[in-house]
């Protein structure tokens, strides 16, 4: 257990470093794309991808270094892609976005909301009908549940037993707008079950309870090839899109930034 | 044992001469059929595929030869459907999507111009998409401005996809197969009208091109440039032409991306005259880009301004009665070929009024009962 918990402080560890870096280097103008960080979020993606094998496929969002990083992309290829540099995972012609390394299961990335969604539920059903004992683990933010096409792919997924795993991490933000705002209630296990889609809320920060939750439901999928909705709570420390805090533009409350720190 | 290598020799001729004769319906399911027996990882998807009428017929009992999983009844979920079909495609399948109507994608055009259109670019070759869209564009019995349009344009703006238009049941099939063995996104638009024209098609599979347009009919006096239901439309003016001594060199379009635009260059430079007259609105239209890609290269190359006929720039309406009066007619057609012409007063008062004793009397919203076939 102790060199378990290593390895995910490890790999946690790793994320932030990298994202920490290019945060700092960001201002000499070199990476000229948007980027959006998954500091703080790190624990959804290490806590879920470390209970994946290389063919399970992961499939992610405008926010996907942490996902691409958990599942093993390749660290260089990735860095490169942010340069814009030919050696990056595509070339330099999707940027920070689109990151992807097939090689690991790290499938696709798109920045639309909610747009990789039905692509992921697609993958999982050529799992189904190949009989693959794989599973589709897709991430997206809170917003995403407001599109329409979330519903069309959970219906879908629902509806033929497919075998994905749907994590919605809920960095309670949509660029400057809260999720009170947008939605009646921050439960939105309502929303899977309403599709007949089993489902749990929990704290996506703690590593160790997200790791050995979705190790369970990991199991499940597999077993009875049915569709899971995991809502991870958790908080992104810098702006939406960029290097930097953001919090002087007074979005978000002071303390709520604190508290969430801690 | 030689007289038996005659016998079937003459056979075999014989057969080669027998023409086949279905529509363009029974065309494409019948590709659609080969096709998949052919290859068990195309997979068939769309909304009503598994309806008693098959969409126009062209996937009846389908369902039936084929597992559930690889004919999928959709739910009435255009984007998704989309998404899914296009996660199946990076993971090693073809798809066959089908929309009965063309306003059905615009439900979807998120996933085609986002994801379909781009996936190969984005990801530098690494994820290829095989996925075919046929999609219902068109007039017909009233089916009113979001049933009706000739949306082709839209899609023929996007890099990154295939957009073909096809005319005969020749190459319903062929296009479809071709089409189908395109490692990345085809679109093809059916006029609903077209389903019912006959023609030729060979029973065994084959394939169309669907790099360029096709000249169907050679002619000197002037270039027209048509598709899909119209090439029927200036086929019945060319015949009343020839009465005249008057040959139009009729081009079926065939594919609106990539447009290859050399074969009506080539046209064009010998006629000196061009019309195009197009399916969809005139406005914005396919012919706005032929014209001006020729003009860019060549600004001396006509006699004449080139004219195009297309949609007025107004909604398709329901009824009957304002039906007349927005689709372009034969006579509009044929008034403005003849204006380019070099003939007298008198002789265009002839070809207008044979044009009118030929016409058919149907009902604006049906099709042309002379426009079947077999072509």
């Amino acid at each position: 257990m102790n060199f378990l918990n290593n390895n995910l402080a490890k790999s946690l560890l790793r994320l932030r470093m990298v994202e920490n870096e290019i945060s700092k280097r960001y201002s000499y103008q070199e990476m000229r794309c948007p980027v959006h960080l998954s500091i703080g979020q790190e624990a959804a993606a290490v806590g879920v991808c470390n209970n994946l094998k290389i063919k399970d496929q992961v499939y992610s969002t405008h926010r996907c270094h942490s996902h691409y990083l958990a599942k093993g992309g390749n660290l260089q290829s990735m860095i490169s892609e942010i340069y814009g540099k030919k050696s990056g995972c595509c070339g330099g012609r999707g940027g920070s976005m689109h990151l992807m390394d097939i090689s690991v299961g790290m499938m696709l990335s798109l920045p639309i909301v909610a747009s990789v969604i039905p692509i992921a539920v697609g993958a999982a059903m050529s799992k189904k009908i190949n009989k693959s004992k794989n599973v589709v683990v897709v991430f997206f933010g809170d917003a995403a549940v407001e599109e329409g096409v979330f519903h069309e792919s959970a219906n879908f997924a629902s509806l033929h037993n497919l075998p994905i795993l749907f994590v919605c991490e809920n960095n309670r933000y949509s660029c400057f707008t809260d999720v009170s705002e947008r939605q009646p209630s921050e439960d939105l296990t309502r929303l899977a079950r309403s599709h007949n889609i089993e489902s749990i809320k929990m704290n996506g920060n703690d590593v160790i309870k997200v790791f050995n939750q979705s190790k369970k439901i990991i199991k499940k999928i597999k077993k009875y090839s049915k569709p899971f909705f995991l809502q991870l709570d958790t908080y992104r420390y810098v702006e939406h899109c960029g290097p930097d805090n953001d919090d002087h533009l007074n979005y978000r409350n002071k303390n709520e930034v604190k508290k969430m720190a801690k | 044992m030689i007289i038996f290598l005659k016998f079937l020799h003459y056979k075999k001729m014989f057969m080669l001469n027998k023409k086949r004769i279905i529509s363009a319906s029974q065309a494409i399911l019948e590709a659609t059929d080969q096709f998949m027996k052919k290859d068990s990882n195309l997979v068939l998807m769309g909304e009503g595929i598994n309806d008693p009428k098959g969409i126009f017929g062209t996937t009846s009992n389908l369902s039936k030869k084929y597992s559930k999983n690889r004919v999928i009844e959709s739910p009435i979920s255009e984007n998704g459907i989309t998404g899914i079909a296009i996660g199946l495609a990076i993971n090693n399948f073809k798809v066959l999507l089908i929309h009965q109507r063309v306003e059905f994608a615009l439900l979807s055009i998120e996933q085609i111009f986002n994801n379909a259109a781009k996936s190969f670019y984005v990801t530098n070759g690494i994820h290829k998409v095989p996925l075919v869209i046929r999609m219902v564009i068109g007039r017909g019995w009233g089916q009113g401005p979001a049933h009706s349009q000739s949306l082709e344009t839209v899609f023929s703006y996007v890099p990154g996809l295939k957009v073909l238009i096809p005319s005969s049941a020749y190459d319903a099939k062929g296009m479809l197969v071709s089409a189908l063995r395109d490692p990345n996104p085809v679109l093809i638009l059916e006029h609903r009208w077209f389903h019912y024209v006959t023609g030729n098609v060979p029973k065994k599979i084959y394939q169309s091109d669907i790099t360029k347009p096709k000249i169907i009919s050679k002619g000197k006096d002037i270039t027209v440039v048509t598709s899909s239901y119209n090439v029927y439309e200036i086929i019945f003016c060319s015949e009343i032409l020839k009465k005249f001594n008057i040959n139009l060199e009729i081009i079926d379009l065939r594919v609106l991306r990539p447009l290859n635009t050399k074969p009506i260059i080539q046209s064009v430079k010998k006629t000196r005259k061009l019309i195009i007259f197009e399916t969809g609105n005139k406005i914005y239209g396919i012919g706005a880009e032929i014209i001006a890609s020729i003009l860019e290269k060549y600004h001396d190359v006509f006699d004449f301004p080139p004219s195009r006929i297309g949609l007025p720039d107004s909604p398709t309406p329901s009824t009957r009665g304002l039906a007349k009066v927005y689709y372009p007619n034969s006579i509009d057609i044929m008034k403005a070929i003849i204006k380019q012409l070099n003939v007298n007063v008198e002789v265009k008062k002839k070809i207008i009024s044979l044009l009118i004793s030929k016409l058919p009397s149907h009902e604006i919203d049906v099709p042309n009962p002379n426009f079947k076939g077999p072509f």
